[in-house]
């Protein structure tokens, strides 16, 4: 008897500490298994991504559709390359649409917002945002704002 | 003078260097062994002392941290008008660093001391000596299963520990203080990674319970079978176990979290 | 024919710099009972743990039932180990376990026995030693001399070849210190297995073994049946039978001159006691 009780009881603990990861995957960090499903990628290119990170945030008017799956320097065309991930239930974004660095409030992290464009041809996997904005820097601002005053 | 000097030095360095290929040995022995399907209900009785034993000071300590860390990041973040990232930095900073550290100190203080004082104590009274001269190798027997005892228990109890102080910060915050709630869970879910923050986390309390769990059986199986020798041993567990724990601590936050 | 359980042949064994055995060499013959005497401290007890392969010689072969317990592999050593018994001073019964489990121990680890044909074996050697209404009580629930009884019928559970005592003896009352004398006479005889006793108490161990050694300082200082070391006249041993203070012996343990000691002469060289044997 005193041996099923300790049975019981390390079951309840095991499933306890199962149930504490669970918490702390989808309540505390968002973590879903079904959204890395259904999704495909569209390449953009950026003069400058400063601040942007792997994961960040891909909006639409503020809506999260997706999010920033690397980040690489293009030998290329020598800029930066970042790879987007966007939920594939979002299809219709147009083939001239803008993709921009923009911050979350005055000090908040960075993350790529897409503002709509006007063609009726729509971008799918794999195909380039080709007209993009580079990120804001602040210190670059205040220095061209000093230059301007004197 | 000077030759007495290097020479306690030399003898310390001998010392420790002596002591830690003891500990191992005794560490690979214990774990390098066919599986025994004898060991697994001991296990199971590992499991039970080491971890559903310390439930209880786990919640204790985890929800007293969590409160207070709400309201000491209440008072500074309201000043700057950012209180809604309180749920966020209770959230990292008890995933990443005080869930693991704290609740391998707690464990090293309740199960790690006692694992020690056991093991010494059955040194002492000939147990281990005539379980071996019974046939039966004492580290198959006794120190593997508290060893796979305490490195499952571990993990386990720091993710409870994290889960128990975010629900205390939430009460402090959102009950207590008036944070919007909407606001405290949203962005702590947008903030905190699962692979970035969560696991790293977790990896840190991996490491942190094979390092206790070995002090522990160590300084039991080669305690000094006196009274002295076994106080020394169980106050050895806890002060190594605690200097371990901090100092392996600052080494992991620099390897994984890519400062 | 003479088959010998346990042959030492030239052991030496140094605990750091103290040189506890010299060149020892003595045989253990199979069936009989054997008692192995000496004073405190002259490392008893680190016999039977070289006997049970727990440490090993600095030099010089031990072999155990014909095999060398130094050279064989660890898994062979635990092989050996189930046919030998050894019975520790302090009992040393698993606490944790209830004096039944301790005596099924060697069964459930040993044999593929099912439960009903363990419960039996463990009934009759608790009966053997007169505790099997205590089969369901706590090592720390029983007085010292039971709970070496107990450990009696924890050696015994393997029907073993070669059991092994140490200190049987001491700290028993008279009645239980019968009590257990009688019981490893009776090993010995009903079981046919080769006893080795060691311990100090001249009396009981002179009353049930066939053979004594007396072990002194490292070296085997005189060996025989009871009656014929009566007889012998060495002054060392007849100091360690007859029970005197001092004598070959010393009673003083290495120190510098008592007056010096006493008047606080710091004595750079330490002068010991010179032995006039």
């Amino acid at each position: 008897m005193q041996s099923l009780k300790i049975e019981v009881l390390v079951g309840v603990f095991l499933l306890l500490s199962l149930l504490c990861l669970g918490f702390l995957a989808v309540k505390v960090s968002g973590f879903s298994l079904g959204k890395s499903n259904d999704r495909y990628l569209l390449y953009s290119h950026f003069e400058q991504v400063g601040g942007l990170t792997v994961r960040s945030k891909v909006a639409i008017s503020g809506v999260e559709i997706g999010q920033v799956l690397a980040i690489e320097y293009d030998q290329e065309t020598m800029n930066a390359k970042v790879t987007l991930e966007i939920d594939s239930s979002i299809s219709s974004i147009p083939s001239d649409s803008t993709a921009s660095i923009l911050t979350e409030g005055l000090l908040g992290s960075k993350y790529i917002s897409i503002s709509l464009g006007a063609e009726d041809q729509t971008l799918s996997g794999g195909d380039e945002i080709f007209d993009t904005q580079s990120a804001v820097i602040l210190e670059e601002l205040i220095g061209k704002f000093l230059i301007e005053q004197f | 003078m000077l030759i007495h000097a290097l020479r306690r030095i030399g003898r310390f360095g001998f010392e420790m260097l002596s002591s830690m290929g003891r500990a191992l040995r005794l560490l690979s022995s214990a774990l390098i062994r066919r599986p025994d399907h004898r060991n697994i209900p001991l296990i199971i009785g590992q499991i039970y002392q080491l971890g559903v034993l310390s439930i209880l000071i786990i919640v204790c300590s985890g929800f007293a941290i969590g409160a207070v860390l709400a309201l000491q990041g209440y008072t500074q973040l309201v000043r700057v008008g950012s209180e809604s990232a309180l749920g966020l930095g209770v959230a990292l900073v008890l995933v990443m660093e005080i869930g693991p550290v704290v609740s391998a100190l707690l464990f090293a203080g309740r199960a790690g001391s006692a694992v020690t004082a056991e093991i010494g104590l059955m040194k002492a009274t000939e147990q281990l000596a005539s379980m071996e001269m019974i046939g039966v190798d004492p580290i198959s027997r006794i120190i593997a299963p508290r060893f796979w005892g305490g490195f499952i228990v571990l993990p386990l109890l720091a993710l409870m520990f994290s889960v128990v102080g975010i629900w205390a910060g939430s009460l402090v915050a959102v009950d207590w203080l008036g944070v919007y709630s909407g606001s405290f869970w949203s962005v702590m879910e947008q903030g905190v990674d699962f692979f970035d923050h969560v696991m790293k986390g977790i990896i840190k309390s991996i490491v942190f319970g094979f390092v206790v769990i070995w002090i522990s059986l160590y300084q039991g199986y080669d305690s000094l079978p006196t009274s002295e020798g076994l106080s020394k041993a169980t106050t050895n567990t806890v002060v190594f176990s605690s200097v371990w724990i901090l100092v392996l601590d600052f080494f992991l936050t620099l390897m994984m979290f890519e400062l | 024919m003479t088959r010998n359980s346990i042959v030492f042949d030239n052991v030496s064994y140094n605990f750091g710099k103290k040189e506890i055995f010299k060149n020892l060499s003595f045989e253990v013959p199979a069936g009989q009972t054997v008692g192995i005497m000496g004073p405190s401290g002259t490392g008893k007890t680190t016999l039977l743990r070289l006997m049970g392969g727990q440490i090993q010689p600095d030099n010089g072969t031990i072999l155990v039932e014909g095999k060398d317990i130094n050279k064989i592999k660890r898994a062979e050593l635990f092989e050996l180990r189930k046919c030998l018994g050894m019975l520790f001073q302090s009992g040393a019964l698993f606490s944790d376990l209830t004096v039944f489990e301790n005596v099924a121990f060697p069964l459930k680890e040993h044999t593929r026995l099912n439960g009903e044909m363990i419960r039996y074996l463990v009934l009759i050697k608790l009966n053997s030693v007169g505790l099997r209404g205590a089969a369901h009580l706590f090592p720390r629930e029983l007085s010292g001399g039971m709970q070496r009884r107990v450990a009696l019928a924890r050696a015994m559970a393997l029907d073993p070849k070669l059991i092994m005592y140490d200190e049987p003896f001491t700290g028993l009352d008279p009645i239980a210190l019968g009590v257990i004398s009688n019981l490893i006479k009776d090993v010995g005889s009903v079981y046919e297995c080769t006893n080795v006793i060691v311990s100090h108490d001249i009396e009981e161990t002179a009353r049930i073994s066939n053979l004594l050694y007396v072990l002194s300082e490292g070296e085997i200082i005189g060996q025989g049946s009871p009656q014929d070391l009566k007889k012998d006249d060495s002054p060392r041993l007849k100091q360690f039978l007859n029970g005197l203070p001092d004598g070959p012996v010393p009673f003083h343990y290495p120190a510098p001159e008592y007056l010096d000691s006493l008047i606080g002469v710091k004595n750079t060289k330490r002068t010991i006691i010179k032995r006039d044997d």
